[in-house]
């Protein structure tokens, strides 16, 4: 406990460190056993199996396609631009790993007389007695959001063909106009907390035994906020830039072994960082029964609710079709964002009067 | 420590904000200029500022740089190796040099050594900076405020008259 290296205790270090890898290693997990849950899920909900060779049940199959994945020839096509088609499926995955620094997934936890708040940038100062997070916690989240789209519109550049191309435009339209209307919906949460820490709007939900979570609040926002992340990033009804009927899988067309996995991932992280996000600033959090006397319980909560969430992103994909191109454009546009500014008025006209 | 970090932080800026000149493809030097953003909201971190640092990905790294990967994908603007413009490099080397002299006679000067007025780093980070600047944008400044929003207003409406064939 006495070490201290550049004026910061040695749990610090660690706890960090321990941190990190938590939620690194629980985000590829998920990512992994997602596309696989998601083909169990599709295959029941359509009277079919799903994968059953591989292992009991099919649950070796992620394993599988991952040796798979790796073990495949890669291809980088003789016109495209190298560079820009090598460092696209990083520039996807990153930002969707790195979003998840600021989401609490649980309460404090106190080891070895060191209190340990549970969210990657985050720490408990011990000569001021407080905890600091990220204070614009949810400005990060938009903006390396933001940087997410960088991936596949290179993608679809780089690799110099007309279907990329398209699913590359179509990417980045979609995610510069769905951005903005999930933007505008958590505005009108912001409003309500007077925060944009993280850690404090899941603070401010706990009270009521659930009654304080900003969906009873807010169900508008929230309603609008899930759909417009299902949009930015590109799952279906909204899957346009990747559409395989018509566009022969969009930005990545031209990509094969491990760099296609890549943006695999990068599209199954980003469903993990959207739900947890939702779960975050709508549905309290880590919030639940009994965390205040068993800490530990919150990340379970948290992960609960996180897996219900994605189970509905994987039931929206089994029954909706995929939407036209206008009248996606016409529902982000027309429809989204001009009912998120009326929620922002009124939100802002109740907590005048009241 | 911090010391260290910037220096490497700087390094990354420089490095990529040569490459924005050098790269030949177009597509090249705008990552570039994302990455040399991306340094300059580190920046913008390291002074306290994290409202600042958070726009500055959204708003440049992330929107206006994302419009011009656009525009020079669908212009399908390639490499071009032969042409060189060398009246731009003469300007450019002058407005550099002249940038340089001028922070070399501030940092003399050292009119740029400490913070001053009301608003200081302890201040900042007992009521968060994002509620300083919102404070006084709607207080103080809400006549400029209100200017911008017109002008952006008045932007936009041009922008759709331009676009539309028939209004």
């Amino acid at each position: 406990m006495g070490i201290e290296i550049l004026g910061l205790p040695m749990m610090y270090y660690i706890a960090m460190v321990a941190k990190v890898l938590i939620a690194f290693v629980f985000v590829l997990l998920t990512v992994a056993y997602a596309t696989y849950a998601e083909r169990k899920i599709i295959g029941h909900m359509q009277v079919r199996l799903g994968p059953m060779r591989t292992g009991w049940h099919g649950l070796l199959q992620p394993i599988a396609d991952g040796v798979k994945l790796f073990f495949k020839e890669e291809i980088i096509p003789s016109q495209a631009s190298t560079f820009a088609f090598l460092v696209a499926p990083l520039i996807a995955l990153i930002p969707a790993f790195i979003t998840f620094a600021v989401i609490p997934f649980g309460g404090v936890i106190e080891i070895a007389g060191y209190k340990i708040p549970l969210q990657i940038a985050a720490y408990y100062d011990t000569t001021a007695g407080q905890i600091y997070d990220v204070n614009v916690g949810v400005l990060y989240i938009l903006a390396m959001s933001s940087l997410g789209v960088y991936g596949i519109v290179l993608a679809g550049w780089a690799s110099n063909s007309k279907y990329s191309l398209m699913g590359g435009l179509r990417a980045s339209a979609q995610m510069i106009s769905y951005e903005l209307a999930a933007g505008l919906a958590i505005v009108s949460v912001f409003m309500l907390s007077g925060t944009l820490s993280l850690s404090k709007v899941v603070e401010l939900q706990s009270g009521w035994g659930g009654l304080e979570w900003y969906i009873f609040k807010q169900p508008l926002a929230a309603f609008i906020f899930f759909i417009c992340s299902l949009a930015e990033i590109n799952r279906t009804p909204f899957d346009l830039p990747e559409a395989e009927t018509e566009l022969v899988s969009g930005f990545c067309t031209e990509y094969s072994s491990m760099k296609y996995a890549m943006f695999f991932m990068a599209e199954y992280a980003n469903m993990v960082t959207v739900c947890a996000l939702t779960v975050t600033i709508f549905l309290g959090g880590w919030n639940g029964p009994l965390t205040a006397s068993l800490p530990l319980l919150g990340p379970v909560y948290f992960v609960a609710k996180v897996y219900f969430l994605m189970f509905v992103c994987m039931w929206i994909r089994a029954t909706l079709p995929r939407y036209r191109y206008d009248q996606l454009m016409h529902l982000g546009w027309k429809v989204f964002i001009p009912i998120t500014l009326i929620n922002i008025v009124v939100t802002g006209i109740i907590g005048y009067l009241v | 420590m911090e010391t260290i970090f910037f220096a490497i932080v700087s390094l990354v800026a420089i490095v990529s904000a040569i490459l924005v000149v050098t790269c030949k493809n177009p597509i090249n030097s705008a990552l570039s200029l994302i990455m040399t953003f991306f340094c300059l909201a580190t920046y913008y971190v390291m002074l306290d500022a994290p409202f600042m640092a958070a726009v500055q990905v959204m708003v440049y790294a992330g929107a206006i740089m994302v419009l011009m990967v656009f525009t020079i994908m669908l212009l399908n603007i390639r490499v071009d190796a032969n042409k060189k413009q060398s009246h731009s490099v003469i300007l450019g080397s002058i407005i550099g040099l002249f940038t340089l002299l001028n922070t070399v006679i501030m940092l003399v000067k050292s009119r740029a050594a400490a913070p001053t007025g009301p608003y200081s780093g302890d201040m900042i980070k007992t009521i968060g900076h994002t509620e300083l600047i919102g404070r006084e944008m709607f207080t103080n400044f809400l006549l400029p405020f209100e200017i911008t929003s017109i002008l952006l207003l008045v932007a936009i409406v041009g922008a759709v008259i331009l676009a539309k064939k028939k209004i």
